[in-house]
């Protein structure tokens, strides 16, 4: 099923001629900023060079700290009559960055979500519990606006008072819902002590939060739901930039509203296909804040095939951000891409903490430990050599990369809720 | 006697190569007053599994565990030994012609003469074989 059939799957050639119709429309735009028309003098580039997509490389990122520095209206595009509705993102430290939508902003914006709801088989018929905070966060309302295009029956549930949630969902009929991933797993604990099996819930949408497949498990056995990653950024809108289809296989980013780039995060150079890198991304319909080569800060890749559904391409479900990169004899590695390796192997327990040395002829050395669990130990050293070399043997694969693996007594690992505290890089310190 | 009887309940330990980790398996298991017939360690890189005969399997398992260590048990055979030149070589060589694999062993001396204790991977054939052979095996509820 497809909301906007001809948009979803539109050709390559067709498509390409509508980005860079549209990017040209975005170059004139941010005309009309001023943070832009000084950046574009300063780095030497005129709108009409930019004649092909690939010429967008000539074009410079825009990062968040960017933003921060337009506080409060900095980078709108348009006058402020024409801006219906302002959205903030908070920021761990000082001002939020500030986001503007105009009609036609709302219009697109809703009109995605509509895509993406309908992709995973939602429709009209549906009943849509909006569990997610409806203020200034971009996701609530979001999500009201896009399923209600659709004409869902839609709950403006928020957060909180999850006994209440629970009996909506109940007695509503409710069969989709949106959260956290957190959120859900703690509507399932309630809902486990009401002694509700959520008889009627069908869909999840799982966002703002990254989550591992574990996580999809758990939480399509205890909610009774298909479980559907949901991938955005206030700063590109909000919710609705990208979302699995059916498949559960990688998401489905709106190659005609977002012109995607895929860059090494270090030298600014483009990756393809196939290869994982910070995703930058040119909104290529928004009208109050437009924006140009947007750093995300999140981690993917673009898939090098197909998806069977019929939509463009696709990219990876994210796996982590900038700040954690490490960088290992010249290669980027990811906290979470050794996550994934050891989520994968079920003799392997939920924790582990990587250590970073500089050894020996300089060259840097990754240690994983991790804890064995207890119902695998069949007492064998043989079975734990193994074991150790299989695990070695599944990091080099993902991370093309040698590691030393330390397996260690079950329980005897710190316990984190981040995922950042578990690299410990002694480099610096020799 | 049948051949079940020969199976004995070795506890496995996993165990970090950390100072202390022996000594606290040791002193859980006196404070149990489990006794320790033998033990043996084996060592692969960072880890390693602690072996032992104990007189109270099942009380040394519930008291590891609950320190929070990986335990598990396996059986193992135990055979008398010549105590003198020779006897492991006997042993062994029983073994091999019968065609089983000595995955790993180590011996105890005690009172009455030395005792080899064998992790094999056939265990009903090793024991069909030592007693055909007339060597003695020693039972399990010699180590309860
Ligand atoms: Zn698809």
């Amino acid at each position: 099923m497809y909301w906007d059939e001809k948009h979803e799957t539109m050709r390559q050639a067709e498509l390409e001629a509508l980005q860079l119709r549209r990017l040209r429309e975005t170059l004139t735009r941010v005309q009309n900023v001023e943070f832009y028309r000084d950046l574009l003098e300063r780095e030497g580039v005129r709108a009409e060079e930019i004649r092909t997509l690939e010429d967008v490389r000539r074009l410079p990122f825009t990062k968040k700290q960017d933003l921060r520095s337009g506080y409060p209206f900095g980078f709108f595009a348009v006058p402020m009559r024409d801006v219906v509705r302002i959205h903030t993102t908070s920021g761990t430290t000082g001002k939020p960055t500030v986001v503007g939508y105009t009609r036609g902003d709302l219009d697109n914006w809703s009109g995605l979500i509509a895509r993406n709801m309908t992709m995973v088989g939602l429709t009209a018929d549906d009943v849509f519990q909006n569990a997610v905070n409806m203020g200034m966060f971009t996701g609530g309302l979001g999500f009201h606006y896009g399923a209600e295009k659709i004409g869902m029956t839609v709950l403006p549930a928020g957060t909180g008072n999850t006994k209440r949630q629970v009996e909506m969902i109940d007695d509503f009929g409710v069969t989709a819902i949106h959260c956290t991933p957190s959120y859900a797993m703690h509507l399932a604990e309630v809902a486990e002590e009401m002694g509700s099996d959520l008889a009627s819930l069908k869909c999840g949408i799982f966002g703002a939060e990254a989550w591992s497949d574990a996580t999809r498990s758990e939480l399509q056995d205890r909610l009774g739901v298909t479980a559907y990653d949901s991938y955005g950024l206030s700063e590109l809108y909000g919710p609705g930039v990208a979302f699995e289809c059916p498949e559960q296989d990688g998401l489905h980013i709106w190659h005609d509203s977002y012109l995607v780039e895929i860059i090494d995060p270090v030298t600014g150079e483009p990756l393809g296909p196939g290869e994982r890198g910070e995703l930058v991304v040119t909104p290529l319909v928004k009208e109050a804040m437009p924006l140009l080569r947007y750093r995300t800060g999140d981690i993917t890749m673009l898939y090098e095939d197909d998806c069977p559904c019929g939509r463009t391409m696709r990219i990876a479900r994210f796996s982590g951000r900038v700040d954690d990169m490490l960088i290992i004899r010249g290669i980027n590695v990811f906290p979470s891409q050794i996550e994934h390796v050891l989520m994968a192997m079920p003799e392997v327990g939920d924790q582990f903490m990587v250590y970073v040395d500089r050894g020996e002829r300089h060259l840097d050395e990754m240690t994983i430990e991790v804890e064995i669990k207890r119902r695998f130990f069949s007492g064998e050293l043989a079975d734990l050599a193994r074991l150790q070399e299989r695990i070695v043997r599944a990091l080099r694969e993902a991370l093309e990369l040698r590691t030393h693996v330390r397996l260690v007594e079950p329980g005897s690992l710190p316990r984190f809720e981040g995922k950042s505290k578990r690299v410990i890089d002694r480099r610096g310190t020799l | 006697m049948a051949a079940d009887d020969y199976i004995i309940r070795q506890i496995s330990v996993f165990s970090e190569n950390r100072p202390g980790r022996l000594a606290a398996i040791a002193h859980a298991l006196e404070e149990e007053c489990v006794n320790i017939f033998a033990f043996s360690i084996a060592e692969a890189s960072g880890f390693g599994v602690v072996r032992a005969l104990v007189d109270h399997p099942d009380r040394a398992y519930e008291r590891l565990t609950s320190e929070g260590f990986n335990v598990a048990f396996t059986d193992v055979i135990a055979v008398r030994m010549r105590d003198e030149p020779g006897g492991l070589f006997e042993i062994a060589n029983l073994l091999g012609e019968a065609g089983v694999n000595i995955e790993y062993s180590y011996a105890y001396s005690g009172l009455d003469g030395g005792v080899l204790i064998l992790r094999v991977d056939r265990p009903e054939d090793a024991i069909a074989a030592i007693r055909g052979a007339g060597k003695e095996l020693i039972a399990s509820s010699a180590f309860a």
